[in-house]
C-alpha cells in the first residue's frame, strides 16, 4: 500500500492497465510528453511510446471520433478531454455515435472506451473550466457515467470501466485531484460499476452526493451532528448511471428523509432524477419533501464560485430543515 | 531527435498533391466516349463491376417504386453514382474496411453481403440485424467489415481514421475506405479527420462522392474552392480528382490509393466527380432547385450505358449476354424483395436490447412495462413476455 492522491492513483492505474493490455491506448491534447495539464498521464509516453500515448491535434470531435474508430477495431482507447467544459465540440460523437453504436448495429459493433475528463469547480477556473455536465450524458441511453470521489475508488473504478464493454464517461473531480490522500493498493483491483458506497452511516437524513461535493456533505453532516445532534447518512453513488438505486432506497426507507447535493445547475440535473426515483419507489417512507442543494441555474462564475457551489454552509441548513419538517 | 511520427512516415515529397495524380479527369475522358483508353483490367472483373452497377440500378428503381406505394419507408438511392460506389468498393481487399455514408448499399453488396441482408434492413423486419431500429438505408454488416450508417453528416470520417490507425498499431495492413458526399466536406468532422489522418499518416482512403448537390445546395454553396480534391493539400494528404462516372477510373484510382495506404504511404482524398440523377431521397423533390435540362445533360453521361458501350466495344459482352444478365439481376431482386416483405416485424423485447451489453435494471423494468401495456392485438408482442 502507498499513500496516493487521485492524480497518482489514476496514473498508477493507467500504467498498470497499459502494461497488462497492449490494446489500451491513451489519446488527447497534451497527454503525451507533458503528461496532461493535470499530469494524470505523466510518464506514460516514456513507458509506452508515442503510438500508444498519442498527443492529438486540438479537436475534441476528432479525439472522440478517432477513438470510436479505434474501439470499433478492437482497441481500448482512453481519450482525455482536457476539461469537461471542452467536451461540447465532441458531444455529437458521444451521444450520436459512441452511445448508439451497439444499439444501431444490433450488437454487432460496440465502443468500449473510457473518456476521462476533469470536471467541477472550486479551483478558480471560471466559466470554462468548472462545469459539471454529467446530466447530459446520463440522459443519453447507451452511455455509462462514473464519478469517483477518492483515490482508491478512482483506480478501482478506472479498471472496472476499462473492463466494461460499453462507452464510459469518467468524470474526475479536479478539486479532489491533489486534496485527498489515502492508502491505495499497488496491485490491480476493481471497484465494481453501479455499486454505491455508504460513506457515513446515519439514521436521521440521507444525503446523496458525488465528486468533490461528497466532502462538503460530510462536513455538513459533522456540523449538524455537533449543533443539532442529527445523525446523517451519506451515500456516494460512484457510478451515476446506471445507478445503484437499491442502496439509495434502502437508506431512505431507514431515514425517511433525502437531501441531494450536486454542483451542476438544478434544473433537469441528476438530482431531479434521483428525487423522482425515490418518490416513485419509496414515497410512503418519506417524512419530508426531498431537497436539492445544487449549483444555480446560471453559468458558472469566477469571483463568486464559493457562493455558487453547494458548500457545507448551504447543505447544513437543508439538513436541519429536512429533519425538522 | 527528429520530430517523430506516429505511424507510417509520409515523405514530404509524396504528401504534396501531385499533378499527375490530379489529372485523372484528363486521363479518363469525361466525354462519355468509351473504349478510349486501354485498361489492364480483366474481362471477368469488368463484368463483375457491370453486374454490381446493374444490380444497384435495379434496386434503386424497385425500392423507389415501393416507397411510392408505401411499402418501404424511405430510400436514398445512388442512380447515376453507381460507378463511383461500385468501382471504389471493388478495389478493396477482403480485410479492408468499408465506412459508408448512406448511399453505398451497392458497395456493401460488392463486398459479398447477401441481398437479403440489405433488404431486411430496408423493411426493418425481424431478420434485420439492426432489429428495425434505424431508418431504411442505414445498414451495417460486421461480416463484410462494413460499419453502421449514421444520419449526422461527416461523423463517420474520423471513425475511419481511428480504424486505420488501430489496424496499423496492431501491425496489420488493413485499409479503411470511407465514403461521404460533397456536403460533408463542410462538416467539422471532415476537417478533423483529414487533419488527424495527415498528421498520423493513417492508412485510410477518403472518398468524396461529389454528386453535385447536398440536398438542394449545389457544390458551389458548399465550398469556394475549385472542387474538393484540392482540400487535401492543406492537410498534407494526397488529393486525386477522378471521373466518378468512369467505373474503371474509379477502380484504378481507389486501388492505387489503397495500395499506397497499405504500403504505409498514408491517406488519399479521392474526389469522385459524378451526378445524382434522382432526388436526394424519397422525401425530396429536386425540381425545386435544378432544371430538367441539367438533369438530361447529366443523364447522357451516366455511367452504366457508358460502361456497357465499352464492354461491347472491347468484346467483354454481347447484346445477348447483356439481356440475359439484366434478366438474371431482375429475377434476383424480385425474389429477394418478396422474401424480405413477407417477414414479420422485430419482437417487442428487442426494443430494450443492445442499449448496453448487459441490460440494466431500469431497462428490464421498462421492458416489463412495455409488455404489459402492449398495443391490443399487436402482431409483434413476444409470446409469454407479459406477466
Amino acid at each position: 500500500m502507498m499513500e496516493m492522491n487521485m492524480v497518482q492513483a489514476i496514473n498508477a492505474g493507467l500504467h498498470q492497465e497499459m502494461g497488462a493490455d497492449p490494446d489500451v491506448v491513451v489519446l488527447g491534447e497534451d497527454v503525451g510528453r507533458v503528461g496532461g495539464v493535470f499530469r494524470v498521464t505523466q510518464g506514460l509516453h516514456d513507458a509506452f511510446g508515442e503510438q500508444r500515448v498519442i498527443d492529438t491535434p486540438l479537436n475534441e470531435s476528432g479525439i472522440l471520433g478517432t477513438a470510436i474508430g479505434m474501439a470499433l477495431y478492437g482497441l481500448k482507447p482512453i481519450p482525455e478531454i482536457q476539461f469537461a467544459d471542452f467536451i461540447y465540440p465532441g458531444f455529437d460523437q458521444l451521444v450520436s455515435e459512441a452511445a448508439k453504436y451497439r444499439y444501431r448495429s444490433g450488437g454487432e459493433y460496440s465502443v468500449p472506451m473510457v473518456v476521462r475528463t476533469p470536471f467541477g469547480g472550486g479551483i478558480k477556473g471560471g466559466l470554462y473550466h468548472s462545469q459539471s455536465p454529467e446530466a447530459l450524458f446520463i440522459h443519453t441511453a447507451g452511455l455509462k457515467v462514473v464519478c469517483p470521489s477518492n483515490p482508491y475508488d478512482a483506480k478501482g473504478l478506472l479498471r472496472a470501466s476499462l473492463q466494461d464493454p460499453d462507452p464510459v464517461l469518467f468524470f474526475e473531480p479536479k478539486r479532489v485531484y491533489r486534496a485527498v490522500k489515502m492508502e491505495v493498493p499497488e496491485h490491480a483491483y476493481e471497484v465494481p460499476l453501479s455499486k454505491a458506497a455508504v460513506v457515513r452511516e446515519g439514521s436521521d437524513v440521507t444525503v446523496v452526493a458525488w465528486g468533490a461535493m461528497l466532502y462538503e456533505a460530510l462536513a455538513a453532516a459533522e456540523q449538524v451532528r455537533g449543533d443539532d445532534g442529527l445523525d446523517v447518512e451519506v451515500i456516494d453513488p460512484r457510478t451515476l448511471w446506471p445507478l445503484d438505486l437499491d442502496t439509495v432506497l434502502e437508506s431512505v426507507r431507514k431515514t425517511g428523509r433525502l437531501v441531494i447535493v450536486h454542483e451542476a445547475p438544478r434544473a433537469c440535473g441528476f438530482g431531479a432524477e434521483l428525487v423522482s426515483l425515490v418518490c416513485e419507489n419509496a414515497f410512503v417512507h418519506l417524512e419530508a419533501p426531498p431537497q436539492r442543494v445544487t449549483g444555480f441555474d446560471t453559468p458558472f462564475p469566477y469571483a463568486l464560485e464559493d457562493d455558487y457551489l453547494p458548500l457545507a454552509h448551504r447543505i447544513a441548513p437543508a439538513l436541519r430543515e429536512t429533519a425538522r419538517f | 531527435m527528429p520530430r517523430a511520427r506516429h505511424l507510417a512516415a509520409v515523405p514530404a515529397n509524396q504528401r504534396a498533391t501531385d499533378e499527375q495524380e490530379r489529372s485523372w479527369l484528363r486521363r479518363r475522358s469525361p466525354s462519355g466516349q468509351s473504349g478510349e483508353h486501354p485498361s489492364p483490367i480483366s474481362h471477368a472483373l469488368k463484368l463483375r463491376l457491370y453486374r454490381g452497377m446493374l444490380l444497384s440500378r435495379r434496386l434503386d428503381e424497385r425500392l423507389m417504386a415501393l416507397q411510392r406505394q408505401g411499402r418501404v419507408g424511405f430510400h436514398v438511392g445512388h442512380r447515376g453514382e453507381e460507378a463511383a460506389i461500385i468501382g471504389a468498393a471493388a478495389a478493396l481487399r477482403e480485410q479492408d474496411w468499408l465506412v459508408p455514408c448512406y448511399r453505398e448499399f451497392g458497395a456493401l453488396l460488392m463486398r459479398g453481403a447477401p441481398l437479403c441482408t440489405y433488404l431486411d434492413q430496408m423493411f426493418g423486419n425481424a431478420a434485420d440485424t439492426g432489429h428495425g431500429r434505424q431508418m431504411p438505408d442505414h445498414f451495417h454488416s460486421r461480416a463484410q467489415r462494413c460499419l453502421s450508417v449514421s444520419a449526422p453528416i461527416g461523423t463517420q470520417i474520423p471513425h475511419a481514421v481511428g480504424l486505420a490507425y488501430a489496424a496499423r498499431l496492431k501491425g496489420r495492413d488493413d485499409v479503411a475506405l470511407v465514403f461521404f458526399g460533397d456536403g460533408a466536406t463542410s462538416s467539422n468532422d471532415f476537417h478533423a479527420a483529414l487533419n488527424f489522418a495527415g498528421v498520423w499518416g493513417a492508412p485510410v482512403v477518403l472518398a468524396c462522392r461529389n454528386n453535385g448537390y447536398a440536398i438542394s445546395l449545389p457544390s458551389s454553396q458548399q465550398t469556394a474552392s475549385k472542387g474538393f480534391a484540392c482540400k487535401a493539400a492543406a492537410y498534407g494528404v494526397r488529393g486525386v480528382e477522378v471521373d466518378g462516372n468512369d467505373v474503371l477510373a474509379v477502380y484504378e484510382a481507389t486501388r492505387d490509393a489503397r495500395e499506397a495506404a497499405a504500403r504505409g504511404e498514408g491517406p488519399t482524398l479521392l474526389e469522385l466527380v459524378t451526378y445524382r440523377l434522382d432526388a436526394h431521397s424519397s422525401s425530396d423533390d429536386p425540381r425545386a432547385y435544378r432544371s430538367d435540362e441539367e438533369v438530361a445533360a447529366a443523364a447522357a453521361r451516366e455511367p452504366i450505358g457508358r460502361f456497357k458501350a465499352h464492354l461491347l466495344a472491347c468484346g467483354a459482352l454481347s447484346e445477348a449476354e447483356d439481356a440475359q444478365l439484366q434478366e438474371a439481376v431482375d429475377a434476383e431482386v424480385r425474389a429477394a424483395l418478396e422474401a424480405a416483405r413477407a417477414r414479420e416485424k422485430p419482437a417487442l423485447d428487442t426494443l430494450f436490447e443492445d442499449v448496453y451489453a448487459e441490460t440494466p435494471w431500469h431497462l428490464t423494468l421498462a421492458a416489463r412495462e412495455a409488455a404489459q401495456t402492449a398495443r391490443g392485438g399487436s402482431a409483434h408482442t413476444p409470446e409469454g413476455s407479459a406477466d
